[in-house]
């Protein structure tokens, strides 16, 4: 199947190394410490973030830093096919941690021993970069918290079909059996946090590919830090300033 | 991070500086360099498709099994591979039975996507019945020892148990071929997988300070660092997987130089993993013709022919019919050549089944200057070579076994016929009836 076309458009009308369209909106859950919701393309996602609050669970309590936890889960109408068990099926559970270990990251939680910050993340449609889109939503949901943060994570991701490095698969270049790359990054840090990658790929067109998704989290950052801007504004302008 | 549960073990602060400020030295606690890998030590069971591995204090366990299942509909016409983990209670204080946790799962997902999306293992070829019938191969890893880095030593069990793994071989039947007939392995020699590369695991651990990175983390150093990457690579350069699960930040040039480590790393492995398995597969076939010592002059070489041998021995069944091949002159030329290298290797082992000199009848075929001093020079308890002469004796040394994936009995029709006969050792020595079965079973056999 062809996924770049002759004149170098991908299935949905893109360029290689174009991205989908981003759109987000903050406070999305009103029960909520800070929330968002995420979209890239067709792909949208919820988070919600309760915390810094009293840890649950004494056990687990940590003397010298914040627990962090996170709950990641699909929806069950968010795919083609109504899906069984929407959480707590592997996948599920490592995303989970992934996402969890990439926040930690970032997050300073020396500042806030004792308690507990807890990260729920659900997938409302699913169309590929839905491990991108979470943590993209999360970080908006932790500085809408007023959680301090070592720097935002950004997160997208990039493949390899037809010879092209393509950025941003969606659900159908990605099931197409190419290699997926998903890489989070600390934009202003310049590191990279999160990598994942599946199925073979030789080490140099990696190297291209990486970068690739690189240029997309900081598109993303760029845009989430705007939106963040812009969500100061409003605070301040209902607080009459 | 583990969940933090009451019988969990803290690292205290002392012993967190030392391991810190070590390793600004480049000094590793177990005295290793910050890029060497812990003592590997592989080894298998007795039973096809179970493999121990042990890297330095971690132990692991791999089984392999296979069944017959109904594909998924998305893939009908592929086998389906699922790994399993059991991280046992006895392996570290901080395990608990029941549901596996999530480093249980992460381990258990690495595994299988270093396996499953690199296509390391052909599953096109466990198809039996297109949308009806394919094999399932499930891998079990089970923990034994929690000393460090369970996802490397749990690849490379996996890996080799995958390696060893023989499946029934099995036949469509009836009348519309639709009937699925598995033959027993008494029946048919099992058949190995189709294994394209493999795919080793790699472990890097990251530190606070950037200049610290080590590869092949011990329990104590997982406790230190702040960072974690598994890369899985394959011997020929190709990244089949990289796992990367959030933790310390790092910039691209050391994920880059991480990579290019791994590739060397899983070089030697690979060679490593090779190697134990190559030396498994001659026990195997030492096994099989065990029993036929006396009438088979082995140099053994484990031809996947004594495997048929072994099976019937150690089943007690003796109906073998396991297609005889190469006629016993092409073999013995074959023979020499890798026998002489196989020599040293199986010296002990072959010391019981090559004769002496005095029981052997040069005229009866030809037989190779070489093959006589390798014999010779390996001398071992005479064991009556008569009859059989030259004609088993090469038969024997031929070790297809370096790749003879495809195990076609040679011997086996042979041993298969005297089992026929009765079952001891006598019976197999007996030349006439040696004789007239070989000739019927070269005709049965191909």
């Amino acid at each position: 199947m062809e996924f770049v076309s002759p004149e170098g458009l991908r299935l949905d009308g893109r360029r290689p190394m174009e991205m989908r369209q981003i759109r987000a909106e903050i406070g999305a859950v009103s029960r909520a410490d800070g929330s968002a919701i995420f979209e890239m393309g067709n792909t949208k996602v919820v988070a919600a973030v309760y915390g810094p609050r009293e840890v649950q669970n004494r056990s687990q309590q940590m003397s010298d830093q914040a627990l962090i936890r996170c709950e990641y889960s699909m929806a069950n109408f968010s795919t083609g096919d109504r899906k069984r068990k929407p959480k707590g099926d592997r996948r599920s559970t490592e995303i989970s941690l992934v996402i969890r270990q990439t926040m930690e990251a970032c997050i300073m939680t020396n500042l806030m021993p004792r308690s507990q910050i807890d990260i729920y993340v659900q997938v409302l449609q699913a169309d590929g970069g839905t491990r991108s889109a979470c943590i993209n939503a999360a970080t908006l949901a932790l500085a809408d918290a007023g959680i301090p943060m070592r720097d935002l994570v950004t997160s997208c991701s990039a493949g390899y079909l037809n010879s092209t490095p393509l950025l941003d698969l969606n659900y159908v270049e990605d099931s197409a059996g190419g290699p997926d790359v998903t890489v989070g990054i600390l934009p202003k840090l310049d590191k990279v946090t999160l990598l994942q990658m599946d199925s073979k790929l030789p080490i140099d067109i990696l190297e291209n590919v990486v970068q690739l998704a690189t240029e997309g989290c900081k598109a993303v950052a760029n845009y989430i830090r705007e939106i963040l801007l812009e969500n100061t504004k409003q605070l301040e302008y209902r607080r009459g300033v | 991070m583990e969940q933090r549960l009451a019988n969990s073990w803290r690292q205290t602060i002392n012993e967190k500086n030392f391991i810190v400020t070590a390793l600004l030295s480049e000094l590793r606690v177990d005295g290793r360099r910050p890029f060497d890998y812990r003592k590997l030590s592989i080894k298998f069971g007795k039973d096809d498709g179970s493999s121990e591995v042990q890297l330095g204090h971690t132990h692991v366990m791999a089984i392999v099994s296979g069944q017959l299942l109904q594909p998924y509909k998305e893939r009908p016409n592929e086998g389906t591979l699922a790994v399993f983990t059991e991280f046992s209670p006895m392996a570290d204080p901080s395990f608990e039975p029941g549901r596996p946790t999530e480093s249980a799962v992460e381990l258990g997902r690495i595994v299988d996507r270093g396996l499953r999306e690199s296509r390391a293992v052909d599953t096109e070829s466990l198809c039996v019945l297109s949308g009806k019938l394919v094999w399932a191969i499930r891998i079990d890893i089970h923990i034994l020892d929690n000393g460090g880095n369970l996802v490397d030593a749990a690849n490379i069990a996996a890996l080799a148990a995958l390696l060893t793994f023989r499946r029934p071989e099995c036949s469509l039947g009836g009348e519309d071929g639709q009937q699925v007939v598995v033959h027993p392995p008494e029946m048919r020699d099992p058949i190995p997988l189709i294994i394209h590369h493999l795919p080793i695991a790699v472990t890097f651990g990251f530190f606070s300070n950037e200049n610290i990175m080590v590869i092949d983390p011990t329990h104590h150093e997982e406790a230190v660092m702040t960072g974690r990457m598994t890369a899985t690579v394959n011997a020929n350069g190709d990244v089949c997987s990289i796992h990367k699960p959030g933790g310390e930040g790092v910039n691209h040039r050391v994920l880059m130089h991480c990579m290019k480590l791994a590739h060397v790393k899983a070089g030697d492995i690979t060679a490593k993993i090779k190697d134990a398995v190559e030396i498994y597969n001659t026990q195997r076939a030492l096994r099989k013709i065990k029993r036929h010592s006396s009438s088979v002059a082995l140099d053994v070489g484990g031809t996947p022919a004594k495997s048929g041998e072994k099976e019937s021995q150690v089943d007690g069944s003796h109906l073998h019919q396991s297609k005889l091949k190469d006629e016993p002159s092409s073999m013995e030329c074959d023979a020499t050549s890798s026998g002489q290298e196989q020599n040293d290797k199986r010296d002990g082992v072959s010391q019981k089944f090559i004769g002496g000199p005095s029981s052997w009848d040069p005229y009866s075929e030809c037989v190779n200057s070489d093959l006589l001093k390798a014999s010779l020079a390996s001398h071992g308890p005479a064991t009556h070579r008569q009859q059989k002469g030259s004609r088993s004796e090469t038969k024997a040394e031929v070790p297809p076994q370096e790749m003879k994936i495809d195990s076609s009995p040679t011997d086996a029709g042979l041993v298969a016929v005297q089992n026929n006969e009765g079952k001891t050792l006598k019976d197999a020595v007996k030349p006439k009836n040696k004789r007239k079965k070989k000739k019927v079973s070269s005709n049965t056999g191909n």
